[in-house]
């Protein structure tokens, strides 16, 4: 694993995509600190970063996009699959060394609020605000990341690789910005909640190739749903916007800015991470298969 | 030791290798031949791991490659068909790289990388990027990857497709010199190629392994009567006169040449005859002169050919260029050279020059294919020369 992560952590820097990457980030942060921090006269840094999630928009396919599609262009896959590792160590090798040159910028972000403070004559900065928004940030890119390598394990295409991530990361964007109007009425956001679940087990069928598991997944969720529905239609008012809420990732670093730090959001991060790490697993694994 | 047993492989409806059983027994070296399509790829694909089969089993030395991967894997050196090669880094890095993989322990790393580069001589170009390399040199890098950490086991898939001339001869050195201490499998659909470097050949077609054993083997099971080509001053009358009172002759075809006086006729002979003496002396006492006798025996392509069946023609035109390389090659090949009247390093020579020639506008560019051929220019080794002409006879 240490030796796929020091490949691709090198490759980056080849290619020059880290350089770029690093560099961007530097300056945009910069900018933006000059602007909010420094003409408007705040301390607080955590809006900094807040700001910054925009660019993860366009940073995160960047980043990811090769991952796979290249070795699977050059062919260099096959290397990998003769050789004497399983597929979950290749995956995490290049996940954790996309998830480096991600820090890099971020751990460098860490240096703000130490600088503002030199200002910050009223004593208004709030580190814990500061650095838990940075934290909420690197696990928000780290669960982005994790997407963004999914879909690059699933076609040879970069081009296509960077759509298919950038198209994830904007919905979900967007979702956070709760502007959506949805019907709210009990049986529309059933029939929405249960389109969401038709279209998980799809997705877990196309990856297992198995139908009997994504049935599965579509009849245990929708099961309890059902009963819900039935015998309590009041619990599910609103219930499609406050579903699609809670997945967005994008919405759960709103909570970190205004200085609360949600143990619930980091471990949905975390989970999704997880989650999209095994997709990759198994959409490597199918290609073998079929 | 390789068991494969009952492996299906289907895509779609597509049946890419129906039902393969076979053994690969250590220390030999196994021809993998079929045309193409016929699921060379996808079962060596299969057998590395880098594939699973639809159903069947393959075992590596007792270990399955699914149930127990790691131990499997360990065991096998591949050169896929494409050589697997990052092409931002170095062929030096490359290989640290997979030999780290390959779990080889740090302190001995370099040197074995060192001794690999040095076996396949790549030690001069180590430092370039992959993707500057000619195609020869890659594919070297590919065999280097795959020796690396000495296997017991090396597939090697096609390992000579898209080389000139010169570059294949080499390459087939590399293969000879793993033969010790490893088991060899690599496929082709070069029958010269398999026939000088194999002990054991597997013909397979359609995803079917059509038969399997030592080269000589083959030969003998599918052995008919040796053909005879004579060219003979006189006339057809009394050729034919000759030819149908020996002894040992099944059939016969006697076509004049047009008004110069010299008749050919091919004789095909009965199944271990040998009447090669009686005829010179009969054709003698008729006066008629011999130009021209050649014995045609059966070769691998027409064992391949007739196997395959299908698309034979395509393979008789090919064939047909090779047949002084295949079976007992040297009888034949050592008339023909006497006749020309020219020594092994003109044909060399002259060898050299038309591969120059042929393949200037592509691989000229790369200083190392100059190299190349001048290092085989000075090589003073017979059979080098030999093979080159050969090679230059059927492939140009």
């Amino acid at each position: 694993m240490t030796a796929i992560y020091k490949r691709e952590f090198k490759a980056f820097f080849r290619n020059m995509t880290g350089f770029i990457y690093i560099a961007l980030f530097l300056i945009v942060m910069a900018f933006l600190s000059n602007v909010i921090n420094f003409s408007n006269r705040v301390p607080n840094f955590e809006y900094v970063m807040f700001y910054m999630r925009i660019g993860l928009i366009v940073m995160i396919p960047i980043l990811t996009m090769r991952s796979f599609s290249e070795e699977k262009k050059q062919k260099t896959d096959q290397l990998l699959f003769s050789l004497p590792v399983s597929t979950s160590k290749i995956v995490l090798g290049k996940y954790l060394s996309t998830l480096t040159v991600f820090a890099v910028p971020v751990v460098i972000s860490c240096a703000y609020p130490l600088i503002l403070s030199k200002y910050d004559a009223s004593g208004a900065i709030s580190y814990g605000a500061s650095y838990g928004t940075i934290l909420a940030f690197l696990l928000l890119g780290a669960s982005l990341i994790a997407v963004g390598i999914f879909m690059s394990s699933l076609t040879e295409n970069q081009i296509i690789a960077a759509v298919l991530s950038f198209a994830y990361i904007i919905i979900d964007f967007l979702i956070s910005f709760k502007i959506l109007t949805l019907p709210s009425s009990s049986t529309a956001s059933f029939i929405g909640i249960v389109v969401l679940i038709a279209i998980m087990s799809l997705i877990i069928f196309a990856l297992t190739k198995n139908s009997t598991i994504g049935w599965m997944v579509f009849i245990i969720l929708d099961i309890p749903l059902a009963i819900v529905r039935f015998i309590k239609p009041d619990l599910l008012e609103g219930g499609l916007t406050k579903v699609l809420d809670n997945i967005s990732l994008f919405d759960k670093l709103y909570d970190f800015a205004t200085g609360v730090f949600n143990v619930n959001s980091i471990v949905y991060f975390l989970t999704i991470t997880g989650l999209f790490l095994f997709f990759t697993v198994q959409s490597l694994e199918k290609r073998r298969w079929s | 030791m390789i068991e494969v047993k009952n492996l299906v492989k289907r895509y779609g409806d597509h049946l890419a290798v129906d039902d393969l059983n076979f053994t690969v027994e250590d220390g030999q070296i196994y021809g993998f031949l079929g045309p193409n399509g016929a699921g060379k790829t996808t079962t060596m694909n299969i057998i590395t791991g880098c594939l699973a089969a639809t159903s069947g089993e393959v075992l590596i030395d007792g270990h399955d490659i699914y149930e127990e991967p790691k131990a499997a894997k360990r065991l096998i050196g591949y050169l896929p068909e494409i050589p697997p090669l990052y092409p931002d880094m170095t062929p030096y890095e490359y290989l640290l790289f997979v030999g780290e993989l390959k779990g080889i322990p740090k302190r001995v790393l370099k040197s074995e990388v060192q001794s690999v580069m040095e076996r396949v001589q790549i030690t001069d170009v180590k430092n370039r990027l992959n993707k500057n390399l000619s195609k020869g040199y890659k594919q070297r890098v590919g065999i280097a990857q795959a020796m690396l950490g000495d296997p017991p086991i090396i597939i090697l898939d096609e390992p000579t497709v898209g080389l000139d001339p010169v570059q294949i001869i080499e390459i087939r050195e590399v293969i000879k010199s793993l033969a010790e201490g490893h088991t060899v499998i690599f496929s082709s659909h070069i029958l010269s190629e398999v026939s000088e470097i194999c002990t054991r050949i597997m013909i397979i077609s359609d995803g079917k392994l059509v038969t399997e054993g030592s080269t000589e083997e083959l030969e003998e099971k599918f052995k008919g009567g040796t053909v005879i080509d004579i060219s003979v001053k006189g006339s057809n009358e009394a050729v034919a006169g000759v030819l149908s009172g020996l002894e040992g002759v099944e059939s016969f075809e006697v076509t004049d040449d047009d008004g110069s006086g010299t008749v050919s006729a091919k004789i095909k002979c009965a199944e271990g005859a040998d009447i090669t003496e009686a005829l010179s002396f009969a054709l003698i006492e008729q006066r008629c002169l011999i130009l021209k006798m050649d014995t045609e025996k059966t070769s691998l392509e027409s064992v391949f050919v007739r196997l395959v069946g299908g698309n034979a023609s395509d393979y008789e035109d090919a064939a047909a260029g090779y047949v002084s390389q295949s079976g007992d090659g040297e009888t034949d090949v050592g008339p023909y050279y006497d006749e020309e009247g020219v020594s092994a390093e003109d044909l060399l020579n002259n060898a050299v020059k038309s591969v120059s020639d042929e393949h200037a506008p592509f691989d000229m560019k790369d200083d190392e294919a100059a190299d190349e051929i001048t290092d085989v220019d000075t090589a003073d080794n017979d059979e080098t020369g030999e093979k080159e002409a050969e090679n230059d006879d059927s492939d140009l």
